[in-house]
């Protein structure tokens, strides 16, 4: 009987791979990203896990490094900054890149490839690279924009970075370097949404804005989920904003401004790899637990 | 519903998360050591054990920018010596680069460099440190004790610890008064020689002519120049990894006080002497200028591009009430030889060089801590015609009166004011009102890394 199943299913494989030979090319095809992503992705973060739970002599040490790390008086300062910059960078990022799209999609068709081209161009510099260009942008004695700081009574660099303008600048700097990609992406969203649908909404009498809160913005709101799952991990690591501009402000940002940067000086200055391995768990923790939230609330992975 | 993740998926994704969880508790309940941070082992006292030597290996050199033609230089005069050249931060403007590989190559074993340049006078406190320090102790047979000995008193201070040598002082970046002659002159001011008649002409300034400075507090090593120099207790170094931290004793509060009325009357600035906006609108302002030695090139000359025949140093002033006058100290490199070097006779032979040679200090662009190539970097400084008086008697006056109660620590003093106290004066607090929050910064610093404050 055993023998015979077996005979069957392996026959069964035959055949499909016979029917379909572009099946074994898949897999050669994802095997590449796989490979990569279990030495760049999964074995280091088995790797952070395990540091996180272990001392440095390698014994076993439960939850003390989280504890130790949640007692750090730097650890509330820090999560509390990227909380409020994760509240001003996530409700910009969805409200304008949303927008935009829409504008783009809708009323702009002409412009919108010149324009999703230009929205794209500064994602298409390197991270740092844009962040140098913002460093210029915000002295006031050196940036083109200079009036406009001066405007806000800002005339030394020092005034623009005081401690509650940080959220704001960062969310600038992240916006004009990271949301043209995400227009793109929104526009393409858009685009799968078929003409039909938005003709008969039209002859039905609705009017632009009806067609954007009740037909496109529902029939994408699975991407805008996926923006909101990659922004809030992107941000709640936010490392070389606040570093490149602590460096040019000759160290008027905390060192430990972020908890990726807490998570840097746990590692680098004290030498402490089990306590920053913690608070990468943390972050790893959180990105998870928005990730969970937002695709069981969207049912992201329902099919259409 | 037509869904791609039935119920069935969920319940399995529902087992997988009590699975993990299950996992987690486990681990926490199998929990056997103390979650203590990586124990800071200071550096054994006992006899320093290098590693298998390789004579004529090649020696691996990380320098910056500035100090990379000097290693060429000796790569020219000795074609013998294998030398591969790095080029890297040097630690300057609060990098931490050094730390940050050798912290990564302790863990994988190897890749240290057999000689590193740092900017960063603090680096030596951690390079000391360890189960085996990052530095060798090079006063155990690594240099020589004639070469140790020639350099400035106090100089090597930043380098020593547990009675070991840990690298060799580039240069040094003792503080002087600098100030416009010219200026002085045409105003009719004498320079001041204490703390009270800065103050004085500080005041005075700021009435009979308004916009010009007589010093700066927004810059990070603002603590060093003039905290330093009032002798104030923000980082004493009490025994191994102790130190002690009061802002509010006199000696620090006298300084807070006297910058607040400067700052108050508008002849200090609020300003960092490096921000494109001080450069631009109030460099040719500057009357007077507390700072360290280099600003007279790096500074006056390179930066602010201040006329020839303008600039001067004065001795550092002192306080009526103090028997001396004291001064600080801001930066000042180090040069390191590992103690992982297969090679300590070049990598040694290579510092040596880099630190005292007449060939290249005596042309480098900062005062040597060699007494011998300081006297050749005097006079050529002379030569260059650049400043109104000789700046030599004072330069070598005040290279013997940093003040030796300041510790190197492993955590930045610059850093701590800067992310501390600048913003608050730009937030219109006093340094007086900050002294408290500024030392609270510098206790959970230290703390975070070790020490114990007194």
């Amino acid at each position: 009987m055993t023998t015979h199943l077996a005979t069957e299913r392996s026959g069964r494989r035959r055949g499909r791979s016979a029917r379909n030979p572009a099946g074994r090319a898949g897999y050669v095809f994802v095997s590449g990203y796989v490979l990569l992503l279990l030495a760049f992705g999964v074995l280091p973060t088995c790797y952070a896990v395990w540091l996180a739970l272990s001392n440095s002599r390698n014994q076993l040490v439960g939850l003390g490094n989280f504890t130790r790390t949640f007692a750090d008086y730097r650890f509330g300062p820090a999560f509390l900054h990227i909380g409020l910059y994760l509240v001003v960078w996530l409700a910009s990022l969805m409200i304008l890149v949303v927008l935009l799209s829409l504008m783009l999609h809708g009323r702009m068709r002409r412009a919108s490839t010149t324009l999703r081209f230009l929205f794209y161009l500064p994602g298409a510099l390197a991270g740092v690279a844009s962040v140098l260009l913002f460093l210029i942008l915000l002295d006031p004695a050196a940036s083109p924009v200079g009036w406009l700081l001066k405007g806000f009574g800002w005339n030394t660099l020092a005034q623009v970075n005081a401690p509650g303008h940080l959220p704001v600048l960062f969310t600038v700097i992240a916006f004009w370097t990271g949301a043209g990609g995400w227009i793109v992406v929104m526009y393409g969203a858009l685009n799968s949404i078929p003409d039909e649908i938005l003709e008969a909404a039209r002859i039905d009498g609705a009017s632009t804005l009806q067609v954007a809160l009740r037909i496109q913005i529902p029939m994408i709101t699975k991407w805008i989920a996926y923006m909101l799952i990659l922004a809030f991990a992107a941000g709640t690591q936010l490392f070389v904003e606040p570093q490149l501009v602590s460096l040019a402000s000759w160290g008027m940002i905390p060192d430990s401004w972020s908890p990726n940067q807490l998570s840097y000086q746990y590692a680098f200055q004290a030498g402490d790899f089990n306590g920053a391995a913690a608070l990468s768990v943390d972050l790893l923790i959180l990105g998870l637990a928005c990730a969970a939230l937002v695709v069981f609330r969207t049912g992201m992975f329902d099919r259409d | 519903m037509n869904d791609d993740v039935p119920v069935s998926s969920r319940r399995r994704l529902r087992r997988t998360a009590v699975a993990v969880l299950g996992a987690v508790s486990l681990l926490v309940l199998a929990a056997c050591g103390s979650a203590d941070p990586t124990p800071t082992a200071t550096s054994s006292p006992a006899a320093f054990k290098p590693v298998a030597q390789q004579q004529g290996s090649e020696i691996t050199v990380w320098a910056d920018a500035a100090r990379v033609p000097g290693v060429q230089a000796y790569q020219k005069a000795h074609p013998n010596v294998k030398i591969k050249i790095v080029t890297y931060s040097g630690d300057a403007n609060g990098a931490n680069d050094l730390q940050t590989k050798v912290q990564l190559f302790d863990r994988t074993g190897s890749g240290w460099p057999d000689v590193a340049f740092s900017a960063n006078v603090n680096d030596a406190s951690w390079a000391s440190q360890g189960k085996t320090p990052y530095a060798a102790p090079v006063n155990q047979g690594v240099i020589s004790p004639s070469t140790l000995k020639g350099f400035a008193d106090g100089a090597l201070n930043p380098c020593t610890f547990n009675g070991n040598t840990y690298c060799l002082r580039n240069d040094l970046a003792q503080n002087v008064l600098w100030y416009n002659k010219a200026l002085m002159d045409k105003f009719g001011y004498s320079v001041p020689t204490t703390w009270e008649e800065y103050q004085a002409l500080g005041e005075k300034v700021a009435e009979e002519h308004p916009g010009y400075l007589v010093g700066t507090a927004g810059d990070a090593w603002s603590p060093e120049v003039y905290f330093w120099a009032s002798q104030c207790p923000a980082s004493t170094a009490t025994g191994a990894k102790k130190v002690k931290v009061d802002l509010r004793d006199a000696k620090c509060t006298r300084m807070a006080k006297l910058l607040d009325t400067l700052i108050a009357k508008g002849s200090v600035s609020k300003d960092t002497v490096f921000s494109a906006g001080f450069i631009k609108n109030q460099a040719s302002k500057v009357l007077m200028l507390p700072g360290p030695s280099w600003f007279g090139q790096v500074l006056f000359n390179s930066t602010f591009k201040t006329p020839k025949g303008q600039i001067a140093a004065a001795s550092p002033p002192k306080f009526e009430g103090d028997a001396k006058n004291y001064t600080g100290n801001v930066g000042g490199g180090l040069w390191f030889v590992s103690s992982h070097s297969k090679n300590l006779k070049a990598s040694a032979d290579l510092v040596t060089w880099m630190t005292t040679s007449d060939a290249y200090q005596g042309t480098a662009g900062t005062y040597p801590a060699s007494k011998k190539a300081a006297v050749t970097w005097l006079a050529n400084q002379k030569k260059t015609g650049y400043f109104a008086e000789d700046v030599g008697p004072v330069f070598k006056e005040s290279a013997e009166l940093i003040w030796p109660g300041w510790a190197a620590t492993q955590y930045s003093q610059e850093a701590i004011y800067s992310s501390t106290v600048v913003p608050a004066l730009n937030s219109g607090k006093t340094l007086t009102d900050t002294l408290d929050t500024w030392q609270t910064a510098i206790t959970d610093k230290a703390k975070s890394l070790g020490y114990t404050v007194d």
